[in-house]
C-alpha cells in the first residue's frame, strides 16, 4: 500500500507543474489508461452547483458519464477528534457546524441521545414542544434551501428568492430564541438554554398564515414547471432495493417509495402526540424515485412540518402554556458522566438519519469515542449508482437532489 | 435477544452478547463476520437491510487492540442490532461487508483513513475525508500529527 509514500515537497505551492498538480488532488483514474475516447472531467470543488467544496472526478465518453468518483474531505474539521478531548455538553455547538443548516435537528438528536444515557427521563412537555416546534422550523428552512438551490442548479433563478425570503422569516425567529441565526446551541442536555421569548408563538401561527399560499406559489413555480419537469422526471432514478443495501435514509429513500420516517418508527420526543403524515414518491411526472420525486417530498413535507408547528403552538397555548416557574434549565445535570456503555442513538434529519455513537467509560466526563453517522455521507456514496451513463447536465441534476451540506459529509 | 443469539451462532459457534450496550450488541470473530452478515441479512426471521453506521474504536497502546463496530438496522421489523468486532492493534485486519451492503464500502473507507484498518476484498480501499498522502491515522491514540505537510506547517 503506498499511503506513506513520500511526497517531493514543492518549494511553491500555488506555482503550476504538472506532476504538483497530480500530487495535491490525487485522482482514482489515469488518464493514461483510460481508452482512446474516454476523458476525464474534473468538477469542483469550487463551483456553486457542488453545493460546497465537493469534487467529482467524471469519466465521460463525450457528453456521456462513465463513472463519476467524488473526492470530499475539503471541509473536514475533526469533529469526532475534537469530541474525544471535550465534556459532553461541550460537544453541541461542534455538532451545530456538521450540518450547519439545521442545527436545531442535529442538537435534538445529540442532546436526546446523552439524557438516554444519562438516564434523565422525564423532560417537561414544554421543553419537548419546544424543541420539536424549532426542530420542525428548522426543518422548513433546511427544504427551502434544498429545493432553492436545487431550482438554481437547474437554470432557474427566481424560486431561490422565493424560497431565501421565506427562510429569512424562519432565520430571523429562530435568531429571537437563543440570539444566532445558524448555529443555535440553543437545546442543552436536559432542557433548552431559555424557554421560547413572549409572543413567539403568535409570531409563529402568522408565519403559517403566511406561508401556507407561499409554498403553493413555489410549488408552481418550480416543481410543477415543465422544464423542472423535464430536467428532473425519469433523472436519476433510485431503485427502492438499491435505496435500502446502500444505506439511503430521509427524503432519498421515502422519493423511492418506502414510507419510513424515524420520527414514525422511533416515536422519540412528542412526534407519538402529533399527527403528521409520511409523504412518499409516487412517481407522479415519471418513475418513482427520480429527481423530481425526491423534491415532491421535501415540498410534502414542508406541509407536515407546518401541520406540526401548529399543533405544537396549540399545545404551547394551551395546555402546556407559559408559567412563571417554569424553568427549561431544571434538569440540565450539573455533571454529565455516564456509566460505561456503548451507545447508539439516531433521529430524523431533514436530510435522513443522524445517529451518534458513544463509548463512555463511566470514568470520565469527555466520551471515549463519538461517532458522527452522516446522512449526507452515506447519500452521497450512492452517487457512482446513478450517474453511470447519464449526460453530464443531468449529472448536476443529480448532484442537487441528494440534498448534500458538505459541512455533514466531512464533519 | 436470544433467538438473535441463535441466528448469529448459526455461523460463529463463539459468539456472545456484550453487556452494557444499546442496541444489543454481539462480539464475532473477525475471520466469521461475513458468514454471520450474510446471514442476518437474508435470514427471514431478521432480514438487516441496512447498514447504518460502521465505527472504529481505537482503545489505546495499553490494551493493543481495536474494534469495529457495526450498526444494522432491518426495516421490516424494526429491530436493530450491532455486531462488534476486536483486532489487534498491530495488525488490524478485518473481511470487508461491501459485498453485502454497498453502504460499507465509504464508511469502511472511512475508518480505515481514521484508524488504518484493513478491510480485506474491499473494493477501493482508499482516505477519503484526509489527504490521499496524509502520514498516520489521526483517529488513533497515540497519534501525533506530522509536522509540515507539503511545506505548510501542520500545528499552530
Amino acid at each position: 500500500m503506498a499511503l506513506h509514500k513520500t511526497v517531493t515537497q514543492n518549494k511553491i505551492q500555488y506555482h503550476f507543474e504538472s506532476d504538483n498538480l497530480e500530487l495535491s488532488e490525487p485522482n482514482k483514474f489515469k488518464a493514461g489508461d483510460l481508452r482512446s475516447e474516454e476523458m476525464i472531467l474534473n468538477v469542483g470543488p469550487q463551483h456553486p452547483s457542488t453545493h460546497g467544496v465537493l469534487r467529482l472526478e467524471v469519466i465521460s465518453d463525450g457528453e456521456v458519464i462513465k463513472d463519476v468518483v467524488p473526492h470530499i474531505g475539503y471541509l473536514h474539521r475533526c469533529f469526532e477528534k475534537h469530541a474525544e478531548s471535550l465534556p459532553y455538553n461541550q460537544v453541541i455547538p461542534f455538532v451545530d457546524r456538521m450540518d450547519y443548516v439545521a442545527s436545531m435537528n442535529s442538537e435534538h438528536a445529540y442532546a436526546m441521545g446523552v439524557e438516554r444515557m444519562l438516564g434523565i427521563t422525564g423532560l417537561p412537555k414544554r421543553v419537548e414542544y419546544i424543541r420539536v416546534l424549532v426542530a420542525e422550523l428548522n426543518r422548513i428552512a433546511s427544504h427551502l434551501i434544498a429545493i432553492g438551490t436545487y431550482g438554481l442548479d437547474l437554470g432557474a433563478f427566481t424560486p431561490m428568492f422565493c424560497a431565501m425570503r421565506d427562510r429569512e422569516h424562519i432565520l430571523r425567529m429562530l435568531e429571537w430564541t437563543c440570539g444566532a441565526r445558524l448555529l443555535y446551541n440553543y437545546i442543552w442536555i436536559g432542557g433548552l438554554y431559555y424557554d421560547i421569548p413572549v409572543g413567539f408563538e403568535d409570531k409563529c401561527s402568522e408565519f403559517v398564515t403566511y406561508f401556507k399560499p407561499k409554498l403553493k406559489e413555489l410549488e408552481d413555480l418550480l416543481i410543477n414547471n415543465k422544464i423542472f419537469i423535464d430536467r428532473t422526471a425519469n433523472v436519476g432514478v433510485l431503485p427502492l432495493d438499491l435505496a435500502i443495501n446502500c444505506g439511503a435514509t430521509g427524503p432519498m429513500l421515502r422519493g423511492s417509495g418506502l414510507r419510513l420516517d424515524l420520527r414514525r418508527t422511533d416515536a422519540y420526543s412528542v412526534y407519538p402526540e402529533l399527527e403528521f403524515e409520511v409523504p412518499i414518491g409516487e412517481g407522479k411526472m415519471g418513475t418513482v424515485g427520480d429527481c423530481w420525486d425526491r423534491t415532491w417530498v421535501r415540498v410534502r413535507e414542508i406541509e407536515e412540518s407546518l401541520r406540526i408547528i401548529q399543533q405544537c403552538v396549540t399545545k404551547l397555548t394551551g395546555e402546556h402554556k407559559r408559567t412563571r416557574d417554569f424553568d427549561p434549565q431544571a434538569l440540565v445535570p450539573k455533571k454529565i458522566r455516564p456509566s460505561a456503555q456503548d451507545f447508539y442513538v439516531r433521529a430524523e434529519n431533514p436530510k435522513g438519519e443522524l445517529g451518534f455513537f458513544f463509548r463512555a467509560d463511566g470514568k470520565s466526563d469527555i466520551p471515549f469515542r463519538c461517532k458522527a453517522r452522516s446522512c449526507c455521507f452515506v447519500n452521497l456514496s450512492i452517487l457512482p449508482e446513478l450517474t453511470k451513463g447519464v449526460l453530464i447536465a443531468d449529472l448536476i441534476a443529480i448532484v442537487g437532489s441528494l440534498d448534500i451540506v458538505l459541512g455533514e459529509v466531512d464533519r | 435477544m436470544s433467538d438473535f443469539l441463535n441466528i448469529i451462532l448459526k455461523a460463529d459457534d463463539t459468539a456472545a452478547a456484550v453487556p452494557n450496550c444499546t442496541p444489543v450488541t454481539f462480539l464475532v470473530t473477525s475471520k466469521k463476520l461475513t458468514e454471520v452478515a450474510h446471514e442476518l441479512h437474508v435470514n427471514p426471521q431478521t432480514y438487516f437491510d441496512q447498514l447504518s453506521c460502521v465505527t472504529g474504536i481505537d482503545n489505546g497502546p495499553d490494551t493493543s487492540t481495536m474494534e469495529v463496530i457495526y450498526h444494522l438496522y432491518s426495516i421490516p421489523f424494526n429491530l436493530s442490532l450491532a455486531l462488534k468486532v476486536i483486532l489487534s492493534r498491530k495488525d488490524p485486519v478485518v473481511p470487508t461487508l461491501s459485498s453485502v451492503w454497498k453502504s460499507a464500502d465509504w464508511l469502511e473507507r472511512e475508518t480505515f483513513d481514521m484508524y488504518g484498518i484493513i478491510f480485506e476484498r474491499h473494493p477501493d480501499l482508499r482516505r477519503i475525508l484526509m489527504p490521499a498522502d496524509w502520514e498516520g491515522f489521526p483517529l488513533r491514540k497515540d497519534y501525533k500529527e506530522q509536522e509540515r505537510y507539503r511545506d505548510v506547517q501542520v500545528k499552530y
